[in-house]
């Protein structure tokens, strides 16, 4: 919303301290964006009137004005615009005038013949947007005037305010006027009302249907002529954003600019015979002032003249047939107050957000309608003083309508509850009766009407805000709470960071791609889609279901990166998937993914970060490689489980799922559900004294079919050693020469050791046998 | 016999002097003083010395000539070890630059390195951190936040829908202020909480506008919690977070689920506001969505975005590089 300062002042006193008062309103909640200053003049640029105009053959794109600044001189100007004839009076900008885009003009030649100046458009001066040619001032302008004198252009202060959306008062500059002149303690005035010169010019107006609008004011005015605005006023309007029209159009949108209330001009003609408000039939259709044809929804608010034929689209626009034209002379001006969401719902439908659709949907004055009705007048005589009023505003209500003003009971140990600032009945009056609201009651509790202006008003906490906004947000000053809560993390988020760690030491870099994806990525990495949610209205095709899997996500991440020819690609993501649940909503998991672009030397980097899981976080799980999780490598990968539970997989990512991916070489692996793992914490370990007695090494190598899983062998060495195993590694994994084709040699060395005594070599070999016996089990044979 | 004894000394002094190494010296040692050596022999002759005071006299002779030619191996031992040691550590000088391997450590996203500090700064703060699902009913992303159906204040978030059976029932939370009402629903007063996450709008992505982003949001109900408290958290929050030199300020907005509501603004040292995020009292029927009653507890609730925190630590131009997962990108952040 823009505010001009010359209007603002018409309210109140408030100087043209122009920072201070950016300040204050920002403090009050209508944060000042942007302040600039429109209408500089711009010394040296008078009123000259074009003699003759002159091509010159070698000259293609500029002519030659031959122009006189006091009826007897000639000076002679290159122009490239070509708009004026002679007779026509534009600005001159003379030798010397410092242009507002900082350029000076010279004695400047084209053809070795000078330029005694520059002729101006209105944009060249800043006067408004028009570069379309250059500005024709009006003829009766005197000659050799300085051009911003001659037109009345006023110098003014434009603050952009972003005003929030339970400030529909703030739409008008009398609405900001209030709570700024309340602000700093000026007196506001703004009342406005007028007298009917005329009898009554009665118009038949009825609400027919409830709901489509709770008040609707007429008033006849006559004896008016369709002409332009002052220059003043249309600066004003200019400057607000909107685009002067004629003087009715402007008057219109002067009021609303004002007073944040549309109004609505139709030629008398057309509504002579009264108005009707209701609601529009199936099939209907009306032309908008737009010029666009358009079929009505039963729910658009129909403005129809007594005939029943509609003449606008309520609180939305005016029908074309109904507009004021040259020919008008008298007019039938409508003031109405229309319900916020229908309003919206209307306007939203036919694509057809107007400045007073706006306004209604953020809530109007209901109570407003005849004083914006006698501004409108006032201001329309200004263009045409011998207007005749014929007739107070003609108004009629229904329930629809809000009541003139609301009671909310404040009490005042509630204030300070909420503000930490305690306050007497008289101090909140002083605070919120300059902005409207009236106060009565001196006790603990305040009896508060509302104005009408302020829809957003309507409890208690509603008008407490009222009184921290006047009090000053800064001056209720800070403090710190009292608490008795001692912050930490959680164990889930204590050990979600551990999982960060590990990864980011193990050399994982966090990736953070699209939760959302395209509907055929899962399958394409191998992954159920069954469970796939898609998004109603996504942003584009390929980012239109929400992930089952991490899996897609991280194998694109890895394919951009291989191709753009990065080494060593290993990357996690901890984050959400949403298959589809039960419920209402998705059953949403906590997942956690590594993948990692493998060297040639068969190591699958990514399980390395499984073991480093384990060590750090302390949680375990059975790895099932017969059943082989989808998109994975068939012998090179497999599944996580508790029991029948699945938490994760592990392995090599199927080579057809990497050669759709574009990805070259092996991919390694690991998922695990985090909203599993994070949740269970290892109780503490009691801890066990390290034992003094001598351990003794038993190096077993074993030779097993591939077949065998080397974690199997491992748990049942470990089980057969019992008590005395302190140590169990595999240190050599061999194939080749006295292996048989398909097997493996699998070396172990066992560290036995007692906490009470020496071994004896018997009890080791003891060892020895039993472990071998329980390797022979598996089909593993001591080498 | 006193003249083979100082003979003996002479030639093994004279032996211990020319050893060239320790370990020569070592391989010396028991030939000068072992019981063949001819020290060692002398000492064995001695019981054929007739006069008793004679020897009495060679016995003593003898020990301190063996312990001088045992001193003797030792000081040369020591000289000899050392000036080895020292000829060692001259002929295996390194260049430890050439040694050194690169670091193979990952880096966190640059969005879990902001969520991280901010929680360190909110536990310091004593605050405790709670977390919520990314898609929420209607409830607790509109309704229970004082947004009933068709309020206007919806549009404020461009929210994208899941498809559900009774449609638009599910959303992509659009701001992390779903999880405040769980957080009542769940905990018992008091609270001071945080809750970081990651939130959706229907927005196309631009320089500084993501679809998908993150937000952390704070939560405090308590008995006579005021606006001040909420002033007063906020300016411990800037100190903490980005320095003692800076400022923070609040001024009136709307939201709501708040009310009063403010906006609040960091000051830099030199003078300079940045708009950070949103918060105020928590709404009387936002209380009451979370089962509690607003005349027993109040509160205050504030929020902002996480991104832009990540984004203007590391002076980062364009938003969307942050979520291109190009390794290139996030190697530059420690």
């Amino acid at each position: 919303m823009k505010v001009l300062l010359s209007w603002l002042n018409e309210f109140a006193d408030f100087g043209d301290d122009v920072d201070t008062l950016a300040d204050e309103m920002t403090a009050l909640g209508m944060p000042v964006e942007e302040t600039v200053t429109a209408g500089t003049k711009v010394p040296g640029v008078v009123v000259a009137q074009v003699l003759r105009t002159e091509r010159h053959p070698d000259a293609e794109k500029v002519h030659r004005v031959y122009l006189t600044t006091d009826g007897s001189n000639e000076l002679h100007v290159w122009c490239g615009a070509f708009n004026m004839t002679a007779g026509d009076k534009i600005p001159l900008a003379t030798l010397g005038t410092k242009m507002p885009d900082g350029r000076e003009i010279l004695r400047r030649g084209i053809l070795g013949i000078d330029s005694e100046g520059m002729c101006c458009s209105a944009k060249e001066l800043d006067l408004n947007d028009d570069h379309g040619g250059i500005l024709i001032l009006p003829a009766d302008l005197p000659l050799g005037a300085d051009v911003f004198d001659a037109l009345g252009v006023t110098t003014d202060t434009v603050f952009d305010l972003d005003l929030t959306r339970n400030r529909p008062d703030c739409w008008g500059h009398m609405g900001v006027a209030r709570d700024l002149a309340a602000r700093l303690g000026r007196p506001f005035r703004a009342d406005t009302s007028g007298e009917p010169s005329h009898p009554l010019h009665g118009l038949p107006i009825s609400i027919v249907d409830d709901g489509t609008c709770g008040r609707f004011t007429a008033t006849v005015v006559k004896n008016i002529r369709v002409t332009q605005s002052p220059q003043w006023l249309q600066d004003r309007i200019a400057r607000s954003g909107m685009r002067p029209i004629n003087n009715i159009v402007d008057a219109s949108n002067y009021v609303m600019l004002e007073r944040n209330q549309p109004t609505h001009a139709y030629d008398l003609r057309s509504v002579e015979s009264g108005f009707r408000v209701r609601f529009a039939k199936a099939g209907e259709t009306f032309a908008t002032l737009d010029g666009q044809m358009r079929e009505l929804h039963p729910a658009d608010i129909v403005i129809a003249n007594g005939n029943d034929v509609a003449v606008g689209l309520g609180g939305v626009m005016g029908g074309l047939e109904s507009e004021v034209v040259e020919s008008t002379t008298a007019i039938a001006l409508e003031v109405a107050w229309f319900p916020a969401d229908t309003v919206l719902e209307s306007a939203a439908r036919h694509g057809l957000r107007s400045e007073a659709s706006a306004r209604f949907e953020r809530g109007a004055d209901p109570w407003g309608l005849e004083q914006a009705a006698w501004r409108f007048i006032e201001i329309l005589r200004l263009t045409c003083p011998d207007l005749e009023v014929h007739g107070a505003p003609q108004s009629t209500q229904n329930a629809t309508c809000p009541p003139p003003s609301g009671d909310v009971t404040l009490r005042l140990a509630q204030v300070e509850r909420i503000l930490g600032v305690a306050l007497s009945a008289r101090q909140v009056a002083e605070l919120i009766e300059p902005i409207g609201y009236r106060c009565v009651g001196e006790g603990s509790a305040v009896t508060v009407s509302i104005p009408s202006w302020r829809p957003d008003s309507t409890t208690e906490i509603d008008v407490i805000e009222e009184v921290a906004r006047h009090y000053g947000y800064e001056a209720l000053g800070k403090s710190v709470p009292n608490s008795t809560v001692h912050g930490r993390l959680s164990t889930v988020q204590q050990r979600r960071r551990a999982v960060h760690s590990v990864l980011i030491e193990g050399g994982w870099s966090e990736a953070m791609p699209n939760p959302f994806l395209d509907p055929s990525a899962a399958g394409l990495a191998g992954i159920d889609d069954s469970s796939q949610l898609a998004l109603v209205n996504p942003l584009v095709a390929e980012e239109s279901v929400l992930r089952v899997s991490l899996r897609p996500g991280l194998l694109r991440a890895v394919a951009y990166n291989q191709s753009h020819r990065v080494d060593g690609i290993h990357l996690y993501e901890v984050g959400h998937v949403y298959p589809r649940g039960a419920g209402a909503l998705p059953d949403e998991e906590e997942m956690l993914c590594v993948m990692s672009v493998d060297d040639t030397d068969g190591e699958l980097a990514a399980l390395r970060s499984w073991s480093l899981l384990v060590d750090a976080l302390g949680f375990g799980a059975q790895i099932d490689a017969k059943s082989t999780p989808g998109g994975y490598h068939p012998g090179r990968s497999a599944t996580l489980r508790r029991g029948k539970q699945v938490i994760g997989a592990m392995g090599e990512i199927s080579p057809v799922v990497l050669k759709r991916h574009g990805i070259v070489g092996r991919v390694s692996c690991l998922e695990v559900s985090l909203s599993v793992v994070l949740r269970e914490e290892p109780k503490p370990v009691a801890a066990r004294p390290v034992s003094r007695f001598p351990s003794s090494d038993i190096d077993l190598a074993f030779v097993a079919a591939d077949t065998v899983a080397a974690a199997d062998v491992h748990r049942a060495l470990k089980s057969a050693a019992g008590n005395l195993a302190v140590g169990l590694d595999l240190f050599d994994v061999y194939r080749g020469k006295g292996v048989p084709e398909g097997s493996r040699s699998l070396a172990y060395r066992l560290r036995l050791q007692a906490a009470d005594r020496t071994l004896t070599d018997d009890e080791v070999a003891g060892v020895r046998q039993k472990c071998i016996a329980a390797a022979e089990k598996l089909g593993a044979n001591l080498r | 016999m006193r003249n083979d004894i100082s003979a003996a000394v002479e030639a093994a002094l004279a032996e211990i002097a020319a050893a060239p190494s320790s370990s020569a010296l070592a391989a010396l040692t028991g030939s000068l003083v072992g019981k063949k050596s001819p020290l060692g022999q002398l000492k064995s002759k001695l019981g054929s010395v007739g006069d008793i005071d004679e020897r009495k006299a060679m016995g003593q002779a003898l020990n301190e000539a063996m312990i001088a030619v045992e001193a003797a191996i030792a000081t040369k031992r020591a000289d000899s070890e050392s000036a080895e040691i020292e000829a060692q550590m001259a002929g295996e000088g390194i260049d430890l630059t050439e040694r050194l391997a690169p670091s193979r450590r990952g880096r966190t996203h640059l969005v879990t390195q902001a969520t991280q500090r901010l929680e360190d700064v909110f536990i310091g703060l004593g605050f405790q951190v709670a977390e919520g699902p990314e898609v929420e009913s209607d409830f607790y992303n509109f309704e229970a936040l004082n947004m009933p159906k068709s309020h206007p204040a919806r549009s404020m978030w461009d929210t994208l829908f899941v498809e559900s059976s009774e449609p638009g029932s599910v959303v992509l939370r659009t701001h992390t202020s779903p999880v405040q009402i769980r957080v009542m629903q769940e905990w018992a007063p008091p609270i001071y909480a945080v809750m970081p996450g990651r939130v959706f709008r229907r927005d196309t992505p631009d320089a500084t506008h993501m679809p998908v982003f993150h937000q952390i949001e704070g939560l405090v109900i308590d008995r006579n919690i005021t606006f001040r408290d909420l002033a007063g958290t906020i300016e411990a929050f800037t100190k903490a977070f980005f320095g003692a030199e800076f400022t923070s300020r609040l001024r009136p907005s709307y939201f709501p689920f708040t009310e009063p509501s403010a906006e609040f603004d960091i000051r830099r040292a030199n003078g300079s506001w940045i708009e950070l995020g949103g918060c105020g009292m928590v709404h009387p029927n936002v209380l009451r969505a979370g089962g509690l009653d607003p005349e027993e507890w109040s509160g205050f609730a504030f929020g902002f975005g996480i991104d832009r925190m990540a984004k203007e630590r590391h002076s980062i131009d364009d938003i969307r590089e942050m979520y291109t997962n190009d390794l290139r990108f996030l190697r530059q952040f420690s």
